[in-house]
């Protein structure tokens, strides 16, 4: 019940963080940051039973019959992303009431991000497919509200829907790859799934569950060709990027392909696609991060790189990988998230983001640059941060691939020696470089934009040196959720002086390197040329192109179906509704059309029958409206005439009644009316002809069809036994018409009701003057 | 007698059919009510063709005997009757109001519903 109220609770909270806000104002974010400081500590209380391999899965019925519960499951994988999830949390509402102080939206904000608080503990720790899905799509929504944040600038906007687009479309993909795992499992539960997970392998169509799951997450986790949303979604205000776009919901999809990694993975496929789209979008993150100049898209590539690399990690799918996998997400939360809250300080107190504008914060800025700096190194690798750790165990991990581990080391050196460069960017060269003359008023920020920052980054170098507090266990129960073999995972600093050693050595030397020189490889016009060729060959185009197109086909089909004209609506109704009965009406199976004892016909009756049709001809052919009218007559009087000759005199005396009303509405309007004219040409008229007579042919082999078969009606003995007994009628129709089926009637007369107050007012209703 | 009730509704069917698609608005009236006509005999056939025993307890009898005309379509066909002479006379009294207004019986040309 409690792990319930954990997850579910931060929804409620949302609904009254606005509230609280006009009450609180500026203590507003202190306050909200105690609730997940405090769950932050409640799931700490987990991290005993997740070491000891075990995990607690609560459900409650939802819709019982298609297999779907509101289910939660806790095991070391969860964890540590709730820990992650809240942890961070609390810092990042913390400095987002110092940053958009004053911002007349800030209870909104508070409303949406706690949201996504919320919808995230749901994703990594929902214990059903279906119930997963629905926090995923939830932190999708959240994610477009945030990044829309400043809703009144178009490129917010336009960003937002990139990104709920690209990750939405993701999504329905993962939906129906979801529901097929639950087919070929006979489970959505994830207690069940893990336990048999080869069901999915063997089924037929695991390759096409696959590809949808890998859609989803590959949208989610900004792979390469996804990737574009995610420098896009820097329009967010920087909490939000730091967050969101950082620390925990573009993990959403590296959470999926490690949860689901013992249902679908193992296999050729999963090695082959998971692992090639990591080594790509780590690369590309990395180079692209080289040349951008505003700080939050530098970050953003370089968080493509790492979602990249963890992408890679799972793909390879060794112990040793999974369990760089995890520090990498642990490390990477803290640095990252140390960063993008430094840049968000930084663009606050020097009002610039510009790389090129930046340079000797430091005096200004002391304990914010202290901030940068350790996480920098941590993100650089520098002993004796984590992040020293962590690229060892990288390196180790990419040395012992299964396959093409030369090209895969290669590849990583490549992104980690950009991503040192990277680090100094964004990290050092604000503060340390020449100051800029137009930084005169730099400041150093309030504590709230600090404390973040610092506690982040100090956590790093803190857990760099003393691992076995907090990191340790943590990794352990982690890895332990994904490969039960490993029980115990010790990560330590000094490995001593092996081939994993000399890597770190060199990527640092070069990424330095890289740093120093970094000025001379971009010179202004290079980097602009850069810019602008990559953005023009950047899958980004595709999507302004799609959605263009989809504009256009939008466009394009309304013209067709939507043109305005009545006549082709029905044409197009009545075509549809020939081709699909006449389709059924040829189809076998149906009793075949006989003559048999169908043409007892009488005399009188063939004369009615050939009145109403010559009469409908005449009314369809006339060019006198009076003949019209009259043929119109007619053909109603021989309709009840029929009813009379066929035991429904009650029919008949409504229809002779109904008939001459209306001829004689008809007769009394007809001459304030223009006289007919031949308005359609002539082929229209031979088309119209044409299709006209197709449909009644049909409608005729219909009631053949209908008729040829026998009859019986069950409720016709009823009306016929109890119409006296129960209703005091002998006329069975209107005991049906009043009693039976009452309300009918009721229904009617309240028709009539309607259309004659219509009728009232057309003609007594006029226009004032 | 079937066979010939199904040519009836057939012509009717594309009578009504046809006048709908014309750009007088007059002649749709028209199609409507000939459209209203073969969908109550299809109801009708539908419920088979019955001669001369209509559903009527006669006096003295507790309850119908069979054979019997089906009574069930007979009230959806008085129904559907009553309801189309409510859509007719609405639709007759608003195509004389909305040329008085509009000034034309083309479909093609009613545009607005403000006088030109």
């Amino acid at each position: 019940m409690s792990i319930v109220l954990a997850c579910l609770s931060g929804f409620a909270l949302a609904v009254a963080s606005p509230w609280l806000y006009r009450l609180a104002r500026g203590a507003t974010g202190w306050l909200l940051a105690l609730f997940p400081a405090g769950l932050f500590l409640y799931f700490s209380s987990f991290l005993g039973t997740c070491i000891a391999g075990n995990a607690v899965y609560t459900a409650y019925p939802w819709i019982p019959t298609l297999g779907i519960d509101l289910a939660f499951f806790i095991d070391g994988l969860s964890l540590l992303f709730a820990l992650i999830i809240t942890g961070i949390g609390a810092l990042v509402i913390l400095y987002a009431g110092e940053y958009l102080h004053g911002h007349p939206h800030l209870g909104r904000f508070y409303a949406i991000i706690l949201t996504f608080m919320a919808s995230m503990l749901g994703v990594v720790m929902a214990g059903n497919l279906i119930t997963m899905f629905i926090f995923w799509e939830l932190t999708s929504i959240s994610s477009f509200l945030l990044i829309g944040f400043d809703h009144q600038r178009e490129q917010s906007r336009a960003a937002a829907l990139q990104a709920l687009l690209v990750t939405g479309a993701g999504g329905l993909a993962m939906l129906a790859g979801l529901l097929l795992i639950g087919q070929a499992n006979g489970t959505f539960a994830l207690p069940h799934l893990l336990s048999q997970g080869g069901a999915v392998r063997q089924h037929p169509l695991y390759l096409p569950i696959l590809l949808l799951i890998l859609l989803g997450a590959f949208t989610k986790s900004a792979q390469v060709p996804f990737h574009f949303w995610l420098p896009g979604a820097m329009e967010a205000p920087t909490p939000v990027s730091a967050y969101l776009h950082s620390a925990t919901m573009v993990k959403a999809g590296v959470y999926l392909l490690v949860r689901l990694g013992p249902v679908l993975g193992g296999t050729e496929a999963w090695h082959y696609l998971v692992t090639t789209a990591g080594a790509v979008t780590m690369v590309i993150g990395a180079v692209l991060a080289l040349w951008q100049t505003d700080l939050k898209r530098i970050l953003a590539y370089s968080t493509v790189s790492t979602l990249g690399t963890l992408v890679l990690l799972i793909g390879l799918d060794t112990s040793l990988s999974i369990k760089a996998a995890m520090v990498f997400l642990l490390v990477h939360a803290l640095y990252k998230g140390a960063l993008f809250l430094v840049a968000g300080a930084v663009d606050h107190a020097a009002g610039s983001r510009d790389i090129t504008q930046l340079g000797g914060l430091a005096r200004a800025m002391p304990i914010t640059a202290t901030a940068a700096v350790l996480a920098a190194l941590s993100m650089a690798g520098f002993p004796p941060m984590l992040g020293f750790i962590n690229k060892e165990l990288l390196y180790e991990a990419k040395l012992q691939a299964p396959r093409a581990s030369e090209l895969i080391t290669t590849l990583g050196i490549l992104a980690n020696v950009a991503l040192v460069g990277v680090a100094g960017i964004v990290g050092v060269k604000p503060f340390f470089s020449k100051r800029h003359t137009t930084l005169q008023h730099a400041h150093e920020v309030a504590p709230a934009l600090w404390i973040g920052p610092l506690v982040l980054a100090g956590w790093g170098l803190f857990n760099g040196l003393w691992p076995d507090v907090l990191v340790n266990p943590l990794i352990t129960a982690a890895v332990n959720a994904v490969q039960p073999e490993i029980t115990s995972v010790e990560l330590k600093l000094w490995h001593g002086i092996n081939p994993v050693f000399g890597l770190s050595v060199i990527t640092v030397i070069a990424g330095v390197g890289l740093f120093l020189s970094h000025d001379l490889w971009f010179r202004e016009n290079w980097r602009a040329w850069l810019l602008q060729t990559t953005s023009r060959i950047s899958p980004q185009r595709l999507y302004e192109l799609g959605l263009v197109g989809l504009n256009k086909l939008a466009r394009a089909q309304t013209r067709l179906l939507q043109n305005g004209y009545l006549r082709y609506y029905l044409l197009t109704i009545v075509a549809t509704t020939i081709g699909l009965v006449g389709y059924t009406l040829f189809m076998p199976g149906l009793p075949t059309v006989t003559t048999e004892s169908k043409l007892d016909i009488l005399v009188h009756e063939g004369v009615i029958a050939g009145i109403i049709i010559l009469a409908t001809i005449m009314a369809v052919t006339t060019r006198s409206r009076l003949a019209a009218i009259a043929a119109m007559g007619t053909v109603g009087y021989g309709v009840a005439l029929l009813y009379i000759l066929f035991s429904a005199p009650d029919l008949a005396m409504t229809q002779f009644a109904i008939e001459t009303l209306t001829v004689i509405l008809f007769v009394l309007v007809i001459y304030r009316l223009p006289r007919f004219a031949l308005l359609s040409s002539t082929p229209a008229r031979i088309r119209d002809a044409l299709v006209a007579l197709l449909a009644g042919g049909m409608m005729s082999l219909l009631v053949l069809a209908a008729v040829a078969g026998p009859f019986q009606s069950h409720l016709a003995p009823y009306f016929a036994a109890h119409s006296l007994d129960l209703a005091k009628g002998r006329n069975v129709v209107n005991v049906i018409l009043v009693d039976f089926r009452g309300f009918d009637t009721l229904g009617e007369i309240t028709v009539l009701s309607v259309a004659a107050l219509g009728i009232f007012a057309l003609l007594k209703l006029r226009k004032e003057h | 007698m079937e066979i010939i009730l199904a040519i009836v509704i057939g012509v009717l069917y594309a009578g009504g059919l046809y006048m709908m698609k014309r750009r007088s608005i007059v002649k749709l009236v028209i199609g409507l009510a000939l459209l209203g006509h073969a969908a109550n005999l299809l109801i009708f056939t539908m419920g088979r063709l019955v001669r001369g025993r209509p559903p009527i307890i006669p006096t003295g009898a507790g309850q119908l005997q069979a054979p019997f005309a089906d009574p069930l379509p007979q009230a959806l066909i008085l129904t559907a009757i009553v309801i189309g002479f409510g859509i007719q006379a609405f639709a007759i009294v608003l195509i004389k109001r909305a040329y008085q207004t509009v000034g034309t019986d083309d479909l093609d040309d009613m545009k607005a519903t403000d006088g030109i």
